[in-house]
């Protein structure tokens, strides 16, 4: 494995699959009574947060604190980040602290490739979120709950189909996801209006429609992705009725799914625009385990990344 | 005082044996040689007319940390440029006849290089109201080109109008051409590459669409328009179609359009952040091809310099711009020359000659007798490393930092006087 977790393409398949097993087996420990491994011990890690995420920074630093690590929170609010430290002279601090591992979420993408790859600081670099790129560790969750739910508890995810839907353009999730799902072996549609969808999106190797209702049924897997109400004010789509109608998981699309297949979402979720009460709820809704999984997944990579050093 | 001198073995850009001599600043025939010249050997060395840039950020007033004149001249001489065009968008703003005359009366108490101060097109660079290209013309500085660089004249009634109130005193209207509805918060060129890295995309079409309509505008009122650094197929295309129409105009590309790539930007590295943005490796090819077939006219740096902390932090934050004052030659040398398309010859007229009549600047472009005495000598045959401590303007933000590239620059001359020598 590297020494950082920057992107999902710089991951062999086997790197994946090695990690999602290994989550798998830190998932079993943690569900006994006593949910602490000491492999951390005396390392920190620091979450380093330019933006609001409360979900991805507590699931950060539940996986670090099971693993026995410190954990130090530095997010913008409130903070030097917030009086307009720049990346570097961050990175300068939490060298001189000591940080052994640096979780980072960023609004600019490839923030964390920068913290990486200038000489800035020494510890290893987790991305957990960097602007409109990628979000590494939530597709390796993803991953991990459509194989707990529809494959083995072991291999890769050959053969399934996987719809990902909404704003792909904007979509850290979508990217990591296409990279990774599909070089476990799914085959991955993109659904979502053209203005929502990269220009030479055609180059990721993927199927890609504008029609939500065609097929609906061949799907194992429907993934929705958050839209973002502001970006019906830069003419991405001409209103939320609209969106919702087109391309939103309502009662009657969840319907014609398949009896197996299971519905996603990585949150937070804008529940009647693009994802109906009904949907959510439902008995094909994986969202809660997504949340769940995230901490094992996260384990993992950071009992990879620092464990073996 | 001047000195005279009398250079022997040299060749010219297209390898014939040549003789140099000069008095009094000025180029003169070898049997006219002054008896008290000084002979120098120019053995291995090739003289060519000194450079000339149309497109020159110097940052003087407002950024000296970044460049000022002075820096900027020396890094030109070091360059082989001996006449370079200072874009306007300093602060204040070159909008009037006082900032040009500031800083062209800089460029001469240097003495290192020529300083065409560009004017801006319109107040503040705001793109509304008509700034005052009459008094710029007519003051010490005798500004030829009007540029708004940095932002497009996007309101075509304005971009009409400029092009038509120029035409009385022969100016020349320079169009970055961008649409900013189309590269609002824009990052890099849009494409496969954008779209793998999450980087805002900066599509072609908004390059094109405001060239095709300056050149319909230029077809009705016949001034004299030039586009500025030309990044794609289909802006070479449409200055092809516009040349052969008739249309009068004239475009320019940078060394860096013609060597580098949105690949790079794989690396995050702010360093090839630029405006406007790489482009593909096809955009670089038809690049090529139009300054080999003569549409386009002339190659311009489109020299940034920025300090280290707007290059040294994340893509999004980071400044867009790269210098190139030190490397034009070199690589426009290595993309044209070195690649077989182009003789070297037919080089140096794109980076000497034709910039030199496009900007009307007497005196430089030609080492004809009777001309300023303003030449290069250069070695073709001996490759260089570009280093940080090696360069001479104030910021380093170059992307070829450890590359080795031909051609080196030996000695410049500005009216007779060497300016740089190493």
């Amino acid at each position: 494995m590297n020494r950082h977790l920057l992107s999902i393409a710089d991951l062999s398949k086997e790197e994946a699959v090695n990690l999602l097993d290994t989550a798998a087996e830190l998932a079993r420990v943690t569900e006994t009574p006593v949910k602490k491994l000491p492999t951390l011990r005396g390392r920190t890690i620091v979450n380093l947060f330019f933006e609001d995420s409360t979900r991805t920074r507590i699931s950060f630093e539940a996986a670090a604190k099971r693993l026995s690590a410190d954990v130090i929170n530095f997010s913008a609010k409130g903070s030097s980040l917030s009086k307009g430290e720049s990346l570097k002279d961050t990175a300068l601090t939490l060298q001189a602290m000591g940080a052994d591992g640096v979780v980072i979420r960023h609004p600019a993408s490839g923030a964390a490739h920068r913290l990486a790859s200038q000489k800035w600081m020494s510890g290893c670099v987790i991305n957990a979120g960097d602007g409109t790129h990628e979000h590494p560790t939530q597709a390796l969750l993803d991953a991990f709950t459509i194989r707990e739910n529809l494959k083995e508890p072991s291999g890769d995810l050959a053969g399934l189909n996987v719809a990902i839907v909404g704003d792909v353009l904007h979509s850290r999730v979508a990217r990591s996801n296409v990279l990774l799902l599909q070089k476990l072996g799914a085959i991955v549609t993109l659904i979502a209006p053209p203005t929502l969808l990269p220009v030479a999106v055609n180059t990721w190797g993927c199927n890609v429609k504008y029609d939500f209702d065609s097929d609906l049924n061949s799907f194992d897997v429907v993934m929705m992705l958050r839209v973002q109400r502001e970006r019906m004010e830069d003419a991405f789509f001409p209103s939320e009725r609209e969106y919702a109608r087109r391309y939103g998981l309502n009662a009657a699309r969840l319907s014609l799914l398949n009896s197996r297949c299971i519905v996603m979402h990585p949150g937070p979720m804008n529940r009647g625009l693009e994802i109906s009460a009904d949907s959510a709820d439902s008995d094909k809704s994986v969202i809660v385990d997504q949340v769940k999984n995230g901490v094992a997944v996260r384990m993992a990579a950071l009992y990879l990344l620092l464990g073996g050093e | 005082m001047s000195i005279n001198y009398l250079l022997k073995n040299l060749k010219d850009a297209s390898g014939k044996r040549i003789e140099l001599a000069i008095s009094n600043g000025r180029f003169v025939e070898v049997k006219d040689a002054a008896p008290d010249s000084e002979i120098i050997d120019g053995k291995g060395l090739t003289a060519i007319p000194g450079l000339v840039d149309l497109h020159t950020h110097l940052r003087e007033p407002g950024k000296e940390d970044a460049e000022t004149v002075l820096s900027g001249s020396k890094a030109a001489a070091a360059g082989g440029f001996t006449a370079i065009s200072a874009m306007p968008n300093t602060n204040p703003i070159a909008d009037t006849a006082g900032v040009v005359e500031q800083v062209f009366r800089l460029g001469i108490s240097h003495g290192i290089c020529d300083v065409f101060p560009i004017g801006a097109v319109t107040l503040g660079q705001q793109g509304k109201i008509l700034s005052e290209m009459g008094a710029m013309r007519s003051s010490e500085a005798k500004v030829r080109i009007f540029s708004d660089d940095g932002h497009c004249v996007w309101d075509s009634l304005v971009m009409r109008r400029a092009l038509e109130y120029v035409k009385a005193f022969d100016g020349v209207i320079a169009q970055h051409a961008q649409d900013p509805r189309l590269t609002h918060g824009s990052q890099m060129n849009e494409g496969e590459v954008s779209a793998a890295l999450g980087l805002k995309g900066w599509p072609a079409a908004a390059e094109e669409s405001i060239i095709a309509r300056d050149l319909l505008l230029n077809e009705h009122v016949g001034s004299r328009l030039h586009i500025c650094h030309l990044t794609t197929i289909g802006g070479v295309e449409l200055i092809r179609w516009a040349k052969k129409r008739g249309i009068q105009v004239t475009a320019e590309v940078t060394p860096h359009h013609l060597l580098l790539t949105d690949e790079l930007a794989r690396s995050y590295d702010p360093l090839y952040k630029v405006n406007p943005p790489l482009r593909t490796e096809r955009d670089v090819m038809a690049l090529r091809e139009g300054v080999v077939d003569g549409t386009i006219d002339v190659i311009a740096t489109d020299h940034a310099p920025h300090p280290a902390e707007d290059k040294d932090c994340e893509w999004a934050a980071a400044a867009f711009g790269m210098i190139g004052l030190e490397t034009a030659l070199s690589v426009s040398y290595k993309a044209l020359v070195e690649s077989g398309l182009m003789r070297f010859e037919d080089l140096v007229e794109r980076m000497s000659g034709a910039p030199a009549r496009i900007g009307r600047y007497e005196g430089h472009g030609s080492l004809a007798i009777g001309n300023e005495a303003n030449f290069t000598l250069v070695d073709t045959a001996t490759n260089w490393r570009v280093e940080t401590p090696e360069i001479r303007s104030k910021s380093k933000n170059s992307p070829y930092l450890g590359l080795e590239l031909p051609v080196t620059v030996r000695h410049t001359y500005l009216r007779g006087k060497e300016v740089f020598s190493q």
